[in-house]
C-alpha cells in the first residue's frame, strides 16, 4: 500500500539513528569496515548506561586510532600496544569510573600480548574491546598472530604456513583461563541479531568494570574487506565460512 | 492486525556505498545509485522500493558509518 514517506519522517516515528555520541565527522574506516559498526555500540551503550561523564576510552595503534576523534568522551592515545597499560593506570586512579581499551589483533596479540595478559592476571577492573580481524589493517595488510591458517596476506602471499608462522592465536581462550577476567566472551557485528547481541555483551562488560568485578573482554570478530582484498559484503561471507570455525562465538566465561 | 510502514533517511554524503544495509535488508527495499555519486565519489544508498520498507532499522543497526535514520509508523 503506497503512503507519503514525508507521513512517515516525522520525530515521533523515530526508531533509529546514527548514536547521539558519535559526531559527524566523517570517519576514516574503509567502506564497510566493522570498526564503525563496534564504535556505535560503544556510543549508544555509554549513552544508554548514562555513564558519558564516567567513561575513559583508550585507544590504540592500528585503524582505530583515530577513535578519539568521533565518539565524544574523554579518551588517551596509548602507544601501540599499551593500551591495558594505561587503563591500569587510569582506572586505579580514578576507579569510580568506567574505563575500556579498544584494540585490535596487531596491537593486543602481537606487540601488546605481555599488557594484555597481565592486566587480566591481575584483574584489573577495566573492559577490553578485541577488534579480531585476523591482519595488521593499518600498515597494508600483514600477517598477524591471528591470521588463520592458509589465509592470505602482504607478509605470507602463499597463505600463513603454521610450521613456519605459528598457529592462529586464540586470545579469548588464553585469557580465559587466568583468574582475573570475570567476562569473556566472542561476539561479531555481521548481522544485525549478532550486533544486538554484541552490544548486550559490550554493555555487561562496561557494567563489570564499574562495579569492580575484574577484567572483562569482548572480543569481536571483524572484517578488514581492505586487507582481505573483498568487497564489505563478501568480507562478512568470508568471515562467517573461515573465521568462525577458528574463533567461535559465544560466551567464554561469566562469573 | 496493524499494518506497519517504514521509512529511511539516507546521509548521503556520510555513505560510502559499502552496501551492508543493501544485502541487510529483508524487503528489498534499499540499492545503491548506479550513476549517481556524492562529493567523495560514492555510490549512496537509497530507496529504491520504499512502499516495502516495514522500519525494520536493519539497515541502520549494520551501517558502519551511521548514515541511516530509521521511521516507522502502525496504520
Ligand atoms: C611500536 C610500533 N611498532 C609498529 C608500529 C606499526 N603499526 C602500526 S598499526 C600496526 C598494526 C595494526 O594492526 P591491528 O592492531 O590489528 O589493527 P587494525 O588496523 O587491523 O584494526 C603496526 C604494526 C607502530 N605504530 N608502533
Ligand atoms: S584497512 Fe581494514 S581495518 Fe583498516 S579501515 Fe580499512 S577495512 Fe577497516
Ligand atoms: S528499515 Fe528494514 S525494511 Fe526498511 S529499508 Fe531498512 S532494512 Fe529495509
Ligand atoms: S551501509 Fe551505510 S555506508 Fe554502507 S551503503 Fe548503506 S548507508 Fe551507505
Ligand atoms: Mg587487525
Amino acid at each position: 500500500m503506497h503512503m507519503d514517506i514525508n507521513e512517515i519522517i516525522k520525530p515521533e516515528n523515530l526508531v533509529y539513528t546514527k548514536p547521539r555520541l558519535m559526531n559527524d565527522n566523517p570517519m576514516h574506516y574503509c567502506p564497510g569496515c566493522s570498526h564503525g559498526v563496534v564504535h556505535k555500540l560503544i556510543a549508544e551503550v555509554i549513552d544508554e548506561m548514562g555513564i558519558e561523564e564516567e567513561t575513559i576510552g583508550i585507544a590504540p595503534v592500528g585503524c582505530a586510532v583515530f577513535a578519539y576523534n568521533y565518539i565524544d568522551i574523554d579518551w588517551i592515545e596509548a602507544a601501540h600496544g599499551r593500551a591495558p597499560a594505561i587503563a591500569t593506570a587510569v582506572k586505579r586512579l580514578n576507579p569510580k569510573k568506567m574505563v575500556f581499551t579498544y584494540q585490535g589483533d596487531g596491537d593486543l596479540a602481537a606487540i601488546g600480548t605481555a599488557e594484555t595478559i597481565h592486566a587480566c592476571n591481575r584483574g584489573e577492573n577495566i573492559a577490553i574491546i578485541f577488534i579480531n580481524n585476523g591482519i595488521y589493517g593499518m600498515t597494508g595488510g600483514q600477517m598477524a598472530p591471528t591470521t588463520l591458517e592458509g589465509m592470505k596476506t602482504s607478509t605470507c602471499p602463499y597463505g600463513r604456513n603454521v610450521a613456519l608462522n605459528g598457529y592462529p592465536l586464540r586470545i579469548a581462550e588464553l585469557v580465559e583461563r587466568v583468574d582475573g577476567t570475570c567476562y569473556v566472551t566472542r561476539q561479531s557485528v555481521h548481522t544485525p541479531a549478532a550486533i544486538r547481541k554484541a552490544k548486550k555483551a559490550i554493555r555487561l562488560a562496561f557494567e563489570n568494570s564499574m562495579a569492580g568485578k575484574g577484567t572483562s573482554m569482548v572480543e569481536i570478530v571483524s572484517t578488514c574487506n581492505s586487507g582481505w582484498k573483498m568487497s564489505p559484503v563478501k568480507a562478512n561471507q568470508w568471515m562467517e565460512e573461515h573465521m568462525f570455525a577458528k574463533y567461535p562465538l559465544g560466551d567464554l566465561k561469566n562469573v | 492486525m496493524a499494518k506497519i510502514k517504514g521509512a529511511v533517511v539516507v546521509n548521503k554524503e556520510r555513505c560510502k556505498g559499502c552496501e551492508l544495509c543493501v544485502v541487510a535488508c529483508p524487503s528489498q527495499v534499499l540499492a545503491l545509485q548506479p550513476t549517481e555519486v556524492n562529493d567523495r565519489g560514492y555510490h549512496y544508498a537509497f530507496m529504491q522500493n520504499p512502499d516495502a520498507c516495514i522500519g525494520c532499522a536493519s539497515c541502520g543497526l549494520v551501517c558502519p558509518d551511521g548514515c541511516i535514520t530509521v521511521y516507522k509508523v502502525k496504520l
